[in-house]
C-alpha cells in the first residue's frame, strides 16, 4: 500500500516537476528534488540514531545521508539501488521494513502462524462446547478440553516468553 | 535537614510495605484477622510516608536544592515552576518514586473501603499489591535513590553519586543543574506521563484481587470480577488516555508529522492496554454466562506482566529507543521480579486449574460466545505480534549478530487486517445473542446500516480514487458506527413510543438505566473515530518540502504555504527561537498565518522542532522548519504535511473517557443488585464509593 501511496505522490509530483523543471531548465536533465529525496530516505532508518526513520531525522549526519541520496539520484540511481547500498553499507537496520530473508523472515513469519494456530484452537473449542443435546455427562469431556487448553496456552505463552 | 526527612520517610515506607506483605501473608495463612488488620493499617501508612518523600522531593525541585544530585539532573534555574513540578517524573529516580507513590495510593484506596463479603480476598491482596509496591520502593531505596548526593573525592576525576558519605568525600553542589531533557519541556508533562502511571499501577488492583481469589480458592465464583470492574475500567481510561496523550504530545514536538510511530516505548505501553481490553471483554463472558474463568486469569496475569514488562524497557531503555533516555543498571532486579511474577502468578492458576468450573453450553457456532472468543484471540494475537516485532531486534541480535530494524510497515502491515477484524467485531457482536444467533434474523438488522455504509464508502472512494485501499477502512468504520446508531435508535424508539417522552428525554433514560451497555457503545463509538483517524494517517497523508526564498510559495495539494521572513530570538527556559513567520492559502485565498519554529536549547545542544498547525475536523496542515540559509535568514526550507482526521483521534479519546464515565458510574441499580453476593446475616449493605 505504502509503495502505492508513494508511487502515486511520485507520479503527481513527477508531473507537476516536469512542468518546473522544463521552464527552469528550459529542457536540461531532471534533477531530483526534496520530495524524491524524501521518498527514498522514509524506506530507511538513520543508522546511528535510534529508532528514527531517515526523513525526518535532524542531525548533521543524517542530512549528509540525505544530500548522498539525492547525489545517487542525480546520477540516475534507482530507488533499489541506493537503499541496497545502504544495507551494504551500514547493514540491516536501516531497513524500515525488515527482509523477508533468511532469519529475519521469522519476525513475519510467527504472528501469521501464531494466529493461525489460535484459530484452530478456538474451532475446536467452540465444536467441544457446543452441546445439542444438554444432557450429555461433561466430566470426562471437560477434562480433556481443560488439558488440551491448557497446553495450547502454556505453548502460546512459551513463545511469548 | 528537609531532604533528610524526605529519605527517612522513604526508608519507613519501604519497611512498612515489607512489614504488611509478611503480616498479612502470617495472618492470611494462620487465619489471623488482627495480623490482616495490621497489615492493612501499615500498607495505608506505606501511603502516607511514600507522600512525604514525594512530597520533599518536590520541594527540592521546586528550591532547585542542588545538593541532591537528581534535582542537579533534571532542574535548573531557566524551568518554570510548573516544569519543575514536573521533574518529579522527568528522570528515573523520581519517576520510579513516582510510580510507586501511585500505586500505593491505589492501594491505599482500596484498603479504606469498606470490605464485605470479600473480606476473606483481603489477605492475599495486600501480599501482592504491597509486594510489587514494596518492590518499587525496595529499587528506589537501594538502586535509584532520588535523595542520593553528589560527592567529590579529593584527587578524583569523577563525582560520586550516593546517598551516604563515601569515606574522604566531600559534598559537592554543582551551580546549576541540568534541566529536563529539552522534548520533556512541554505542557504534555503534566498529562501524558502521569495518565500513564496512573494506567499502569491501576491494573495491580485487578491482578491483586484475581491473585488472591487463586490463593483462597474463591476463584471459582465471579465476586473478585465483580469488585475489580470498575477498579480495571480506572486503569484502562487512564491507560488509554495516557496513549492518546502520548501520541498528542510526539504530535507536537517530535516533529515528524505523525502521532504513533510503533517506537519500543510506544509498543511497550499498547500491549498491555491490549490484553486490559480484551480482559474487560471476558470477564462479561464470566459474569453473564459463568465461562471463560481460566482464560480470564491468564489475561489479567498477562496484562498485569506487560505492565511490569513496560516499564522495564521503558527504564532501562534495553530496547533501544528515542524515548530511552536512561540507561542504569536497573536491568537485572526488574527481570527478576517480572519472571517472578509471571512465572508464580501462571503456576498458581495451573496449581487452581480444576477448581476453575466453567460451564459450556452452546447451541450455535454463532453466538455472542464465540464472537467474544474471536475477538479475545485477536487482541491477544495482536499483542503477541507487537511483542514480537518489539523484541525481534534483540533476538536477531542474540542469535546472527544482525541488528535489524521492526519499522511501521511491519506493524502496518500485520496488525491492521486484525485490527479491521476487532473494529467490524465490535460493530456486528453486540448485536448477537448468547448462546444461539439466528443468522437471518441478524442478516436482517445489519442489512440497512450495510447498504447505507457501501453507499456511503462507495462516494468517498470514488472521490479519492487515487487511495483505494482506504475504501475497505471507510466501508468499515461507516458500517460500524451505523450499526451502533441503530442500535440506539431501538431503543430510543421504543421509550418515546411506550412512554411518549420527548427524545432526549429518552436518551438520558435510556442511558441511564443502561449505563454499562450504552457507555460501552459510546466507548466502541469512540474507537470507531480514532480508527478513523488512523485511517487518514495511513492512506490520505500528503506531504512535500521545498527551499523558498522570502516571497515564494510552495504548493501541495489544494494548500500553499507563503514564505514571509525569519527571526531568532532568545526564548524561555535558555532556548533560542528560530522561528518563520508564513501564510498558509487555501485555493488561492489565505486562511491562516503559520509560525514553525525550531527552538535550540544551548545548554543541552538540542533543537527541537515545533510545528505550525492549521487545524480542522477534516485535518490538519502541519508545517515544519527543516532548514534555512544561516546568512541573511533569506531562504528557509519547509516540509508540509496534509493529515486528514488526524483530530478525531483526539475527539475520539474525549468521547472514550465519556462513555467509560457512563459505564463505571455507580448506579443506585448496581448498589441494589450487589445485595445478591453477600452473605446472609450481614449487616445492612452500605453503598461503598470507593468500589
Amino acid at each position: 500500500m505504502m509503495r502505492k501511496l508513494i508511487l502515486s505522490i511520485l507520479t503527481i509530483l513527477a508531473s507537476l516537476m516536469a512542468v518546473v523543471v522544463v521552464q527552469a531548465q528550459d529542457g536540461g536533465p531532471i534533477l531530483p528534488n526534496d520530495d524524491d529525496v524524501n521518498a527514498v530516505a522514509k524506506q530507511l532508518y538513520c543508522p546511528v540514531c535510534p529508532n528514527t526513520p531517515l526523513d525526518v531525522c535532524e542531525t548533521q549526519a543524517c542530512q549528509d545521508w540525505r544530500a548522498q541520496i539525492r547525489e545517487q539520484l542525480t546520477a540516475g540511481w534507482t530507488d533499489q539501488e541506493i537503499i541496497d547500498y545502504f544495507v551494504v553499507q551500514y547493514g540491516e537496520r536501516v531497513l524500515a521494513e525488515p527482509n523477508r530473508r533468511g532469519f529475519t523472515s521469522f519476525v513475519w513469519l510467527l504472528p501469521i502462524v501464531a494466529v493461525a494456530l489460535g484459530m484452530i484452537v478456538l474451532w475446536q473449542i467452540l465444536k467441544s462446547w457446543r452441546t445439542p443435546q444438554p444432557q450429555v455427562p461433561t466430566p470426562s469431556v471437560e477434562k480433556s478440553i481443560s488439558s488440551e487448553v491448557l497446553a495450547k496456552i502454556e505453548e502460546e505463552l512459551h513463545q511469548l516468553d | 535537614m528537609l531532604n533528610d526527612i524526605g529519605l527517612i520517610a522513604l526508608f519507613i515506607a519501604f519497611a512498612l510495605g515489607a512489614y504488611s506483605v509478611f503480616s498479612s501473608l502470617y495472618g492470611g495463612m494462620k487465619g489471623i484477622r488482627k495480623w490482616v488488620e495490621s497489615a492493612r493499617n501499615a500498607s495505608v501508612l506505606t501511603f502516607v510516608f511514600l507522600t512525604i518523600s514525594v512530597f520533599v522531593l518536590v520541594y527540592a525541585l521546586v528550591n532547585l536544592d542542588l545538593s541532591l544530585a537528581y534535582v542537579a539532573d533534571v532542574s535548573s534555574t531557566a524551568m518554570s515552576p510548573f516544569l519543575r513540578i514536573t521533574a518529579l517524573w522527568g528522570g528515573q529516580q523520581g519517576s520510579i518514586l513516582f510510580w510507586a507513590w501511585l500505586m500505593a495510593g491505589f492501594v491505599a484506596v482500596v484498603m479504606l473501603r469498606k470490605w464485605e463479603s470479600d473480606r476473606v480476598l483481603m489477605p492475599y491482596f495486600i501480599v501482592t499489591a504491597m509486594l510489587t509496591t514494596t518492590f518499587f520502593i525496595g529499587v528506589t531505596v537501594i538502586i535509584t535513590n532520588p535523595f542520593a548526593r553528589l560527592w567529590h573525592v579529593p584527587g578524583a576525576s569523577e563525582l560520586i553519586t550516593a546517598v551516604f558519605q563515601p569515606s574522604n568525600a566531600m559534598p559537592y553542589i554543582p551551580e546549576e543543574g541540568s534541566g529536563l531533557n529539552p522534548l520533556l519541556r512541554h505542557f504534555g508533562m503534566i498529562g501524558h506521563p502521569p495518565t500513564t502511571y496512573l494506567g499502569f499501577t491501576g491494573f495491580v488492583i485487578p491482578f491483586a484481587f484475581a491473585i488472591s481469589a487463586l490463593v483462597t480458592g474463591q476463584s471459582q465464583g465471579d465476586d473478585w470480577i465483580r469488585t475489580s470492574r470498575r477498579w480495571t475500567l480506572v486503569a484502562w481510561i487512564f491507560l488509554s488516555i495516557g496513549l492518546i496523550l502520548g501520541g498528542r504530545w510526539a504530535y507536537d514536538v517530535l516533529g515528524w508529522g505523525g502521532f504513533w510511530g510503533w517506537d519500543p516505548i510506544e509498543n511497550a505501553m499498547l500491549m498491555p492496554w491490549l490484553t486490559g481490553t480484551a480482559f474487560l471483554h471476558s470477564v462479561m463472558m464470566t459474569e453473564k454466562r459463568g465461562m471463560l474463568k481460566k482464560w480470564n486469569m491468564v489475561l489479567i496475569i498477562l496484562t498485569y506482566s506487560l505492565v511490569l514488562f513496560g516499564t522495564f524497557i521503558t527504564r532501562t531503555g534495553i530496547v533501544s529507543s528515542v524515548h530511552a533516555f536512561s540507561k542504569t543498571a536497573l536491568g537485572p532486579a526488574f527481570f527478576v521480579f517480572i519472571g517472578f511474577t509471571f512465572v508464580g502468578s501462571l503456576s498458581l492458576l495451573i496449581w487452581r486449574w480444576n477448581t476453575l468450573k466453567t460451564e459450556h453450553e452452546l447451541e450455535s457456532i454463532v453466538s455472542r460466545e464465540s464472537a467474544f472468543l474471536l475477538q479475545n484471540l485477536i487482541f491477544v494475537a495482536i499483542t503477541f505480534a507487537v511483542f514480537w516485532g518489539t523484541v525481534f531486534p534483540l533476538i536477531s541480535e542474540l542469535v546472527t549478530g544482525t541488528k535489524i530494524t521492526v519499522g511501521p510497515p511491519y506493524y502496518q502491515k500485520v496488525t491492521g487486517p486484525l485490527f479491521g477484524v476487532i473494529v467490524l467485531l465490535m460493530g456486528i457482536a453486540p448485536l448477537f445473542a448468547w448462546r444461539k444467533q439466528a443468522i437471518r434474523k441478524l442478516g436482517k438488522s445489519l442489512l440497512i446500516p450495510f447498504v447505507i455504509s457501501l453507499i456511503i464508502a462507495a462516494l468517498w472512494g470514488y472521490a479519492h480514487r487515487t487511495h483505494p485501499g482506504s475504501f475497505a477502512g471507510l466501508w468499515l468504520t461507516t458500517f460500524v458506527l451505523l450499526t451502533i446508531v441503530m442500535e440506539f435508535w431501538k431503543g430510543l424508539r421504543a421509550r418515546i413510543k411506550s412512554k411518549q417522552e420527548t427524545l432526549w428525554v429518552a436518551f438520558g433514560k435510556l442511558v441511564a438505566r443502561n449505563r454499562r451497555r450504552y457507555g460501552g457503545y459510546i466507548i466502541h463509538m469512540a474507537v470507531i473515530m480514532i480508527a478513523l483517524g488512523f485511517i487518514g494517517d495511513t492512506f490520505f497523508k500528503e506531504e512535500t518540502q521545498g527551499s523558498l526564498s522570502v516571497g515564494e510559495t510552495l504548493t501541495l495539494n489544494n494548500y500553499e504555504l507563503r514564505f514571509n521572513g525569519l527571526e531568532i530570538y532568545p526564548g524561555s527556559d535558555g532556548r533560542e527561537v528560530l522561528e518563520a513567520s508564513t501564510t498558509l492559502f487555501k485555493d488561492g485565498e489565505a486562511i491562516q498565518d503559520l509560525s514553525p519554529r525550531r527552538d535550540f536549547f544551548v545548554v543541552q545542544q538540542q533543537p527541537v522542532t515545533i510545528p505550525g498547525v492549521y487545524s480542522t475536523a477534516a485535518g490538519d496542515v502541519y508545517v515544519l522548519l527543516v532548514g534555512w540559509e544561516e546568512i541573511g535568514l533569506t531562504s528557509s526550507t519547509f516540509k508540509i504535511y496534509i493529515n486528514p482526521l488526524v483530530n478525531w483521534v483526539w475527539i475520539g479519546g474525549i468521547v472514550m473517557m465519556f462513555g467509560t464515565l457512563i459505564a463505571a458510574w455507580p448506579s443506585q441499580k448496581n448498589l441494589r443488585s450487589r445485595s445478591y453476593v453477600l452473605k446472609p446475616g450481614t449487616p445492612q449493605l452500605q453503598p461503598n464509593a470507593g468500589d
